[in-house]
């Protein structure tokens, strides 16, 4: 009986759980260029996609060089037509090594950074 | 009801602006660490375990029988504070002796209280200090429920190898995450009385708890390392290899017991499925192999701006 009533108990919990509205933490999901790739052709943007949607006044991302100056074009921007989507333009990149820094607020307000290195080789 | 635009930026603003920005959950700098199953994690935070379902046959001691058990437990954790909170844990058991009638009923219930006091998000290093009270006599005597309490002050830590070099760069995946305790019974010995008259006196010596989980973050390689390409649901998956061990320190007693616990543990967006079996470390802790699973929710994503937040902030 005891047993019933804690099944019932989790199945009651998973249920209502799973019906609440949930925007929760934005996970970096894929990005172009790719993490930690090595491509043959400069991008002219890099653009990040994410497991929620943003909120497009708190989040940012910059790509920075070797020597860790800034060079992108200073348009950090949320797509207009797919909010988990961030995206920086960049100007014709030389071949090396660059990081991309992230900083996102998802739409219920939560906080999540991160970065990652991709290379252009010729 | 819809919330407009302006009053969810305002909200955002409110929460950028708020001098504990609400990082929540399991999280150091870009580091998202899961809940651990069998040794309690370093993070304050709003969370539920329900069930944690164990299973593990029991081995024989002295005239003691041997027998199964199965464990069903439910975990509540929550904040007071940005850094401080509370934990309570109940576990409803169901005994079965070899060769004897089956047994059900509660553990003692579990309360602790945790305060976060260290944390480096470059580093992905955090450390907790908390106590946890195992309330004696709040659990029933027949499935071995104890009558006296055991208060065990602990330092909880986690640590992330995200700032390894970039030679090293396939283990900045690799996290850890652990607890030193030390148990204090408030009882010195325990006297029992057999039916047969026969009179039998346990003590209860001073233990060190002691535990840590090896993690190796699969979501953490794909988006930060290198993206190799995995799908769901194994860019979600964290394997972890788990300690959770017990060492009887004084009164006559000594050696450790405990388990090792290989596993998987799948954190999506807002709830943690995780499974584990559980390697008795020598012949005292134990001589099959159990397992331990678990549904864990992350209250602060599902209801971010009620149940989910700190109280005081």
């Amino acid at each position: 009986m005891m047993l019933r009533s804690l099944v019932l108990a989790c199945a009651t919990a998973f249920a209502g759980f799973a019906s609440a509205p949930v925007a929760a933490h934005a996970f970096l999901d894929h990005a172009v260029p790719a993490v930690g790739s090595t491509v043959h052709a400069a991008p002219a943007s890099v653009r990040l996609w994410f497991t929620e949607p943003l909120e497009p006044a708190f989040s940012r991302v910059k790509v920075l060089d070797a020597t860790g100056k800034e060079i992108d074009k200073s348009d950090s921007h949320v797509d207009a037509s797919d909010a988990s989507v961030l995206a920086v333009s960049v100007p014709a990149l030389a071949p090396g090594t660059y990081r991309v820094q992230w900083r996102v607020v998802s739409v219920d307000t939560h906080v999540t950074e991160g970065d990652f290195t991709f290379e252009i080789k010729q | 009801m819809a919330v407009t635009s302006k009053v969810r930026a305002t909200l955002v603003a409110f929460c950028i602006i708020a001098p504990a920005v609400a990082y929540g959950h399991g999280f150091a700098g870009k580091r998202f660490f899961p809940a651990t199953l069998a040794t309690d994690d370093p993070f304050v935070a709003d969370e539920l375990s329900l069930p944690t379902i164990s299973y593990q046959k029991v081995p024989g001691s002295g005239d003691e029988p041997g027998g199964r058990e199965t464990d069903f437990s439910i975990d509540v954790a929550k904040r007071i504070t940005e850094n401080f909170g509370i934990e309570i844990g109940a576990t409803y058991k169901h005994v079965q002796p070899d060769g004897g009638d089956a047994q059900n009923g509660f553990d003692n219930l579990g309360l602790g209280l945790k305060y976060k006091f260290y944390q480096n998000d470059v580093h992905e290093a955090i450390v907790s200090a908390g106590v946890d009270w195992d309330i004696g006599g709040t659990g029933a005597k027949r499935v071995g429920a104890e009558s006296f309490s055991t208060v065990t002050p602990a330092v909880f830590f986690g640590k992330g190898f995200g700032d390894l070099p970039d030679n090293a760069k396939f283990l900045r995946p690799l996290a850890i995450t652990g607890l030193v305790g030390y148990g204090i019974p408030t009882r010195t010995s325990t006297t029992t009385i057999s039916d047969e008259g026969d009179i039998d006196v346990e003590r209860n010596p001073h233990t060190l708890e002691w535990g840590f989980a090896i993690e190796y973050s699969l979501p953490y390689l794909q988006s930060f390392v290198q993206d190799v390409g995995l799908k769901a649901p194994f860019n979600r998956m964290i394997p972890v290899v788990e300690f959770a061990m017990s060492t009887a320190l004084d009164r006559g007693q000594s050696g450790t017991t405990g388990t090792v616990n290989p596993g998987i543990i799948w954190a999506g967006q807002d709830i943690q499925l995780a499974v584990e079996a559980v390697i008795p470390v020598n012949r005292r802790s134990g001589n099959s192999v159990g397992v331990l699973a678990q549904l864990h929710f992350f209250l602060d994503d599902l209801f971010p701006q009620t149940i989910g937040r700190p109280l005081i902030r």
